[in-house]
């Protein structure tokens, strides 16, 4: 879509395109874009965080792989994987074997857990003619230590990206993606803070479906429906189309990876819930928007990298900091009430952090419950009344 | 691994001078750990895959495995109470047993195999290999123990089939700048790298013999159960012992009790003594289940089926290509000993290595454990299997059991299992040898 076309969409027509866009496992915004740039490639990627800049740059699409929901059957996605294994590797490993991905030229797999780590092998198994690598962050923060085998990784996605779209892109290249990419960082951080000031405005399931898109869009094109959407939602308020609600306004953790169903941000919305914080699609908030745009950028990638503070279940938390206290800063910060725990089932990484989360939680006394999905939940009664009953216990009684 | 062997559970198994040597090795750690306070050793917890146990050693710190606690309280059957403890304490039904186990026994009192209390640890020793989870089960031990430090060492995965030499230098780099200085704050002395090297040296003995012993089991008649038999092989030199003489004196004794079983045509020794009949050759991929050990290696020797290569016993270490502790680079050595462990590995190189253990040993087929606990192991098996079959010719099995859940251990249907295996492989041989004589 032009950009121009993106600044005349109403609210009700943005919408409708950007939960199109990320509800087509088709990839057809994908195919459209590789005919509308013959020649070009688009490198895929899964949760949690890649440097998109690096794909970008190399003249590539990179496209959020995040798996599908319950409108996609699982056979072969089955057949790789036994009954406890969570369920984004079925559906990407579903959508690889239909062909849904073929045109999907290269696949990154960060180090998010074990599951999408091995998933990287069987990846170079079952597609041994597309570029498959693992894309192993450190879990060493300093610069000296980590900063520089980060550096050897970035040298080497960088060669990667530039062999397989046959690029010749500069330092200048990539420092005009990182200003893209920069630019794509604040435009989710402003739409996030209207959330949390204002979640009747912004509210959830909007963001969710405006943020799922924006791993499909080209960047430039997802910068527009950004600041389209920030106008529009203001534009509704003045109108006086959306008002506040007594809801009990809360954080989502556990969902860093595996993405809910649209179907069940929209069930915590009706449950009386205001999401002002989640976790979903992190690389959306990874490395914040202010990536130096001068000098070396794989320096200034690496640089950010080291010095981004957000907490993840996929990232260590470093001897002398205590866990859960960006949680509560988070907390803090957007006035929330209480905490859904919203693991995906079989999650390790989310699940062995709530505990740990939830003591924190205790200790400074603020309200939590949980329940665990997996991206193809039907059922949502049960999450609806979890979810429902613990507004309720916010709003009534100050405290769950 | 396990350093639990029970030697005096059943009179009538036959005991081998090793096993003594290794319950004696165990037991004295215990003591040792159980007078830590008192002798001033400081205590360091660390795990099996990329363990320092050499480092730990030459600064003469006293190692505590978390996983083996896990997996002898699995043996002594405790396990399942622990479990339950941790998820009374909100850990979720779904996650990695062996952790919840941990933390299961710390919250009744960390209790070891000896009846002692094990002591508090004064150093996490995180080595983050090849095992995600591992980086949540410190952080988890780290809420248990706030004032204790964290040395976090991590070790790039073997994405792309092979370390290079700037994962070497980025693991190096945290030895010396991370690991090293915390193990001089903690226990008041300077990093002795003579020490260290002299422990290395005895490391490479040890592994010559181990190396032996294992392959031993490419002998017709295989003297060693490579599994079940091997998880006590692998015992001393995945654990606290690697490294010091005592390691390499029980492995020099272990070949000697092997290579005279070779010598005899002997095949393993089980715990209801000397194994019969070798019908089937297996290969096996996946850690064991603990909580019914013996009866899961009864399913097997009672069919003849002896287990000649299996992956688990890599898991600490990957010694039949050739790597040995070199004295000569020290931090270098440990570096490539980490990135080698087995569960850093990637995919196809694992594929690969089952491939060739099924044709180096002769084996009639192969058998994927899976187990709940471990998607370090059991994320992409069914496709590992699929996938070796495809190499081999050779027909696998898949089941599913769990390391220390002993609700996730269902004997029949294991048992049911096996036997229809062994069944279908005995059938294929029949049919092989008729089209011979046709």
């Amino acid at each position: 879509m032009e950009l121009e076309q993106i600044n005349a969409l109403s609210m009700e027509e943005l919408l409708t395109k950007c939960e199109a866009v990320c509800l087509d496992f088709n990839f057809t915004t994908v195919r459209e874009w590789k005919a509308e740039n013959p020649g070009q490639k688009a490198m895929g990627f899964l949760p949690t965080y890649v440097p998109r800049e690096l794909i970008h740059a190399a003249g590539m699409l990179p496209v959020g792989v995040l798996g599908a929901d319950d409108s996609l059957e699982i056979v072969r996605g089955d057949a790789c994987f036994q009954s406890y294994i969570c369920h984004l590797p079925r559906s990407v490993v579903e959508l690889g074997m239909t062909g849904r991905l073929d045109c999907i030229d290269g696949m990154l797999f960060p180090s998010t857990c074990d599951v999408i780590r091995n998933l990287s092998g069987i990846w170079k198994m079952q597609f041994p003619d597309k570029l498959s690598l693992y894309f192993d962050a450190p879990q060493n923060f300093d610069m000296d230590i980590g900063g520089k085998f980060y550096r050897v990784v970035l040298d080497e996605i960088w060669a990667h990206m530039l062999k397989l779209n046959g690029s010749t892109a500069t330092n200048d290249d990539l420092l005009a993606s990182i200003a893209l990419y920069n630019l794509n960082r604040r435009l989710c951080a402003e739409v996030y803070d209207m959330r949390a000031a204002r979640p009747w405005v912004a509210t959830a399931s909007e963001v969710y479906i405006l943020m799922r898109a924006g791993m499909l869009l080209p960047v430039e094109q997802h910068n527009v429906y950004l600041a389209r959407y920030l106008e529009l939602a203001e534009a509704e308020t003045k109108a006086g189309n959306r008002r506040e609600m007594d809801n009990a306004r809360v954080v989502i953790s556990g969902s860093f990876c595996e993405q809910p169903p649209l179907a069940l941000v929209r069930t915590l919305e009706r449950a009386g819930c205001y999401v002002v914080e989640d976790d979903y699609m992190m690389i959306t908030r990874w490395l914040g928007c202010g990536v130096p745009v001068e000098g070396d950028a794989l320096h200034n990638l690496v640089q950010s990298y080291m010095d981004y503070k957000g907490e993840s279940a996929a990232k260590f938390v470093p001897d002398g900091c205590k866990k859960g206290t960006e949680l509560i800063g988070r907390i803090g910060s957007t006035n929330a009430e209480g905490v859904l725990f919203s693991a995906p089932s079989f999650c390790d990484p989310a699940l062995l952090d709530q505990p740990m989360l939830q003591e924190a939680l205790d200790r400074v006394g603020i309200s939590h419950t949980a329940f665990k999905y997996s991206e193809n939940t039907g059922q949502l009664q049960p999450i609806r009344e979890r979810a429902g009953t613990f507004a309720d216990t916010i709003k009534l009684w100050g405290e769950a | 691994m396990s350093q639990n062997l029970d030697v005096d559970a059943k009179p009538s198994i036959e005991k081998e001078e090793s096993m003594f040597v290794q319950k004696k090795m165990i037991a004295d750690h215990f003591d040792r750990l159980a007078n830590a306070k008192e002798s001033g050793k400081k205590v360091v917890y660390t795990f099996v895959p990329g363990n320092l146990t050499e480092l730990m050693l030459s600064f003469d710190t006293l190692p505590v495995l978390p996983e083996i606690n896990a997996l002898q309280a699995g043996m002594r059957k405790m396990s399942g109470e622990y479990i339950a403890e941790a998820e009374r304490h909100g850990h979720s039904e779904d996650v990695c047993t062996y952790v919840k186990c941990d933390i299961g026994m710390m919250l009744k009192g960390n209790i070891g195999p000896t009846g002692q209390k094990i002591p508090d640890p004064d150093l996490l020793l995180l080595s983050y290999t090849g095992c995600f989870t591992f980086l949540k089960w410190f952080e988890l031990l780290r809420d248990r123990y706030p004032n204790c430090p964290v040395a976090m060492l991590h070790v790039p995965y073997q994405g792309e089939g092979e370390y290079t030499p700037e994962m070497v230098k980025y693991v190096v780099e945290q030895l010396k700048r991370e690991i090293i200085p915390k193990f001089e704050k903690v226990t008041g002395t300077s990093f002795n790298e003579g020490a260290l090297k002299e422990l290395l040296a005895n490391s490479a003995l040890a592994e010559n013999d181990l190396v032996w012993v294992l392959e031993a089991a490419k002998n017709p008649v295989s003297p060693i159960d490579s599994y079940f038999g091997g998880v006590y092989y692998i015992g001393p030199i995945f654990t606290s012992f690697r490294g010091t003489p005592g390691a390499v004196a029980y492995y020099k004794q272990l070949r000697k009790e092997v290579e005279a079983r070779v010598e005899a045509g002997e095949g393993p020794i089980t715990p209801d003594g000397p194994m019969g009949e070798q019908k089937f050759r297996i290969v096996v991929e996946g850690p064991p289940n603990w909580t019914s050990f013996r009866e899961f290696w009864k399913m097997f020797y009672d069919e003849g089926a002896v287990v000649v290569a299996s992956t688990y016993t890599k898991v600490g270490g990957v010694y039949e290509r050739g790597f040995r502790h070199d004295p000569e680079k020290p931090l270098e050595t440990l570096a490539e000993y980490c990135l080698g462990c087995y569960t850093n590995l990637n995919l196809p190189d694992r594929v690969g290595m089952i491939a060739n253990y099924v044709k180096e040993y002769n084996a009639d087929g192969f058998l994927m454990n899976s187990v709940k606990s471990c998607n370090s192991f059991s994320s992409g098996q069914l496709v590992m299997l699929r996938e070796v079959e495809k190499r081999t010719g050779r027909a696998g099995a898949f089941i599913e059991t769990d390391l220390v859940d002993p609700r996730y251990f269902s004997a029949s249907n294991v048992k049911n299992r096996l036997e229809s295996y062994f069944q279908m492989l005995a059938q294929k041989r029949a049919a092989a040898q008729a089209e011979v004589m046709a």
